[in-house]
């Protein structure tokens, strides 16, 4: 669905092309030649086909799947004010992938002027949800106020048993804010006696406890619409859920990129915001480009080995 | 010590200490407040990145110090957050007020049920298990931990069941039942949006017969009980193929994310230490 916008004469696409090309051809040289190519010769490539785009930008225009634009769409649909819980259920190696969404969301609910609140069920998603505090809702939302328009719960330990909880009483689990203040006293919670009070929950995670959680203890038995992001690693598995258990979802950097791309077609606010979700798909393109080579020299090769042995016999 | 490694030592020793007095330079010059933390913590990052990634090369002490540290500190991070969030916030608060002080804690005070039973006294018994759990530290006492075990397994094992059974089995089933015919309203309706989004009837319909064909034939290549030869032996091949288009688009995604986290130190390392790209 991607669509390359821009001329394919762009210095990034040009250096990429011309430094992996040549690498390329010496490999499939040296692949009709029979000899063993080292591994590390691989790891050089990817870096090579990562970098270059890197250092030399490539844009793609990337047009949104529908399974992430029902996400966009439901959260587009809502009423002004409805309270919102998103979860970061992720850790800094996921964080390339699942942040970038974690703040697009984040970005589209306040631009709708929706009440967040914000949990964590992984020990580490709640330094990654201050990331988001401090580079999104402080820089460019900074008439939302904490505790009328956010609020942040902070992290839980327990797992699937926090969910198991929160779906019928929140207060159990979360009797305070990250910030010690009873939550009666905090203005957005006024009448949320549970996840079931929500008109959307909007799990950001890629292991487990993770967005597959959220549908079992939460979306089914509480009959909460879930709309969930994830790292790449984790999203095939979620496509099962779709559409009837899941609203929508954003699988690794991709779904990412579909979101901010929507985002800014919808506002114009957001169009000179960094959008990471699309710059990390020239990397990922070239990175792609090169791994389809590899796969292709590799058969070459292994035509080629059982030509000789056929020959041989 | 061989020589190679002290004069490798030197030379990271000496490297990460030019780096980090540049990047405290630099932070000092962008006005920031804790520039040599800044400094210390940029460098420490692309060292980290960098030890973790010359296993790429061959395995090596510099990589084995940054796994280690690793486990170490997620451990201890952890371990942390959890006393923190659920010790703190959640137990003491419902045991005891001078210690909720202690720590800040609004106490929540519970109520009496009855006259004669008070509802915090249910927070004793996570804390009992706490501690029978801790037993496995000794060795002569050690099996009591098994009871607090028992009690873990077999909670988590009961409350997967239900959640499984009804999300992933009953709802799952439930889905599969899409309709394989469509409401004909004409022929132009039918073949138009001809897109792989699936939201003309032709290729929605097909969607539905791909979803219906692979459970079924998945199914049968599971099904063992009969031998797959026949009609039967064509259902598990396309069964089979179905699952191989699965395994696919696992490993894309799987490729898409690995490639996602090296762009993400990439970027790291090109603009936040090196300075090279903005």
């Amino acid at each position: 669905m991607q669509q390359l916008t821009l001329s394919v004469f762009q210095p990034g696409v040009l250096i990429s092309l011309a430094v992996i090309g040549v690498g390329l051809a010496l490999l499939l040289r040296w692949t009709l030649q029979g000899r063993e190519v080292d591994r590390r010769v691989i790891f050089a490539f990817i870096f090579v086909s990562v970098a270059t785009p890197v250092l030399f930008p490539i844009t793609f225009e990337v047009k949104a799947t529908p399974i992430a634009k029902a996400l966009f769409e439901k959260i587009e649909s809502l009423p002004e004010g409805t309270k919102v819980m998103i979860s970061y259920d992720f850790d800094p190696a996921m964080a390339p992938e699942v942040l970038p969404m974690a703040n697009a969301v984040v970005r589209h609910c306040f631009q709708k002027n929706h009440k967040l609140v914000f949990i964590a069920i992984w020990a580490t998603g709640q330094s990654l949800l201050n990331q988001t505090l401090q580079q999104v809702v402080a820089v460019e939302f900074p008439e939302k106020q904490q505790g009328i328009d956010w609020c942040n719960l902070g992290y839980k330990a327990g797992n699937e048993g926090v969910m198991n909880v929160i779906v019928t009483n929140l207060k159990k689990m979360f009797p305070t804010d990250v910030n010690s203040t009873p939550l009666e006293q905090i203005e957005i919670l006024e009448g949320i006696q549970s996840c079931r009070d929500f008109a959307l929950i909007v799990s950001l995670g890629g292991g487990q406890p993770g967005p597959k959680e959220w549908i079992l203890y939460v979306g089914d038995p509480g009959n909460v619409p879930i709309g969930a992001g994830t790292a790449a690693v984790s999203a095939p598995q979620l496509y099962a859920y779709y559409p009837k258990q899941l609203i929508g979802l954003l699988g690794g950097v991709k779904g990412a990129a579909e979101y901010e791309f929507e985002l800014m077609q919808k506002y114009e606010r957001f169009k000179s915001v960094d959008a990471p979700g699309i710059r990390m798909m020239g990397p990922q393109t070239l990175a792609h480009v090169v791994i389809i080579a590899f796969i292709m020299l590799g058969n070459v090769a292994y035509l080629r080995t059982r030509r000789k042995k056929g020959g041989a016999a | 010590m061989s020589r190679l490694a002290i004069i490798v030592t030197i030379c990271v020793v000496v490297l990460f200490l030019g780096s980090w007095i540049f990047k405290a330079l630099q932070a000092q010059d962008a006005g920031v407040d804790h520039y040599l933390l800044r400094g210390f913590l940029v460098t420490c990052s692309a060292f980290l990145t960098l030890a973790i990634l010359s296993f790429l090369y061959k395995d090596n002490p510099i990589y084995k110090f940054a796994e280690h540290l690793y486990v170490g500190i997620s451990a201890g991070y952890w371990m942390s957050q959890g006393f923190w969030s659920t010790i703190v916030g959640n137990l003491i608060p419902r045991l005891s007020q001078s210690l909720s002080g202690f720590f800040k804690q609004p106490y929540n005070a519970g109520e009496w049920m009855g006259g004669f039973f008070y509802t915090n006294w249910v927070f004793y018994v996570p804390v009992i298990f706490g501690v029978l759990l801790l037993m496995r530290l000794s060795s002569k006492y050690g099996w009591i931990s098994r009871w607090a075990l028992a009690f873990i397994v077999g909670t988590t094992a009961g409350l997967q069941f239900i959640r499984y059974m009804r999300s992933d089995f009953i709802e799952q089933i439930s889905s599969t039942f899409v309709p394989l015919l469509v409401d004909w309203q004409g022929i132009g309706h039918f073949f138009s949006n001809l897109s792989l989004s699936a939201t003309g009837q032709l290729v929605a319909m097909v969607s539905n017969w791909i979803i219906f064909l692979g459970v079924l034939c998945g199914l049968i290549y599971f099904f063992f009980s009969k031998e797959h030869t026949g009609l039967f032996g064509k259902a598990s091949r396309f069964g089979i193929w179905i699952l191989m288009v699965t395994f696919g688009a696992s490993f894309g995604y799987t490729v898409m994310g690995r490639v996602s986290l090296l762009v993400g130190r990439i970027t790291f390392l090109f603009r936040d230490w090196l300075g090279i790209t903005s």
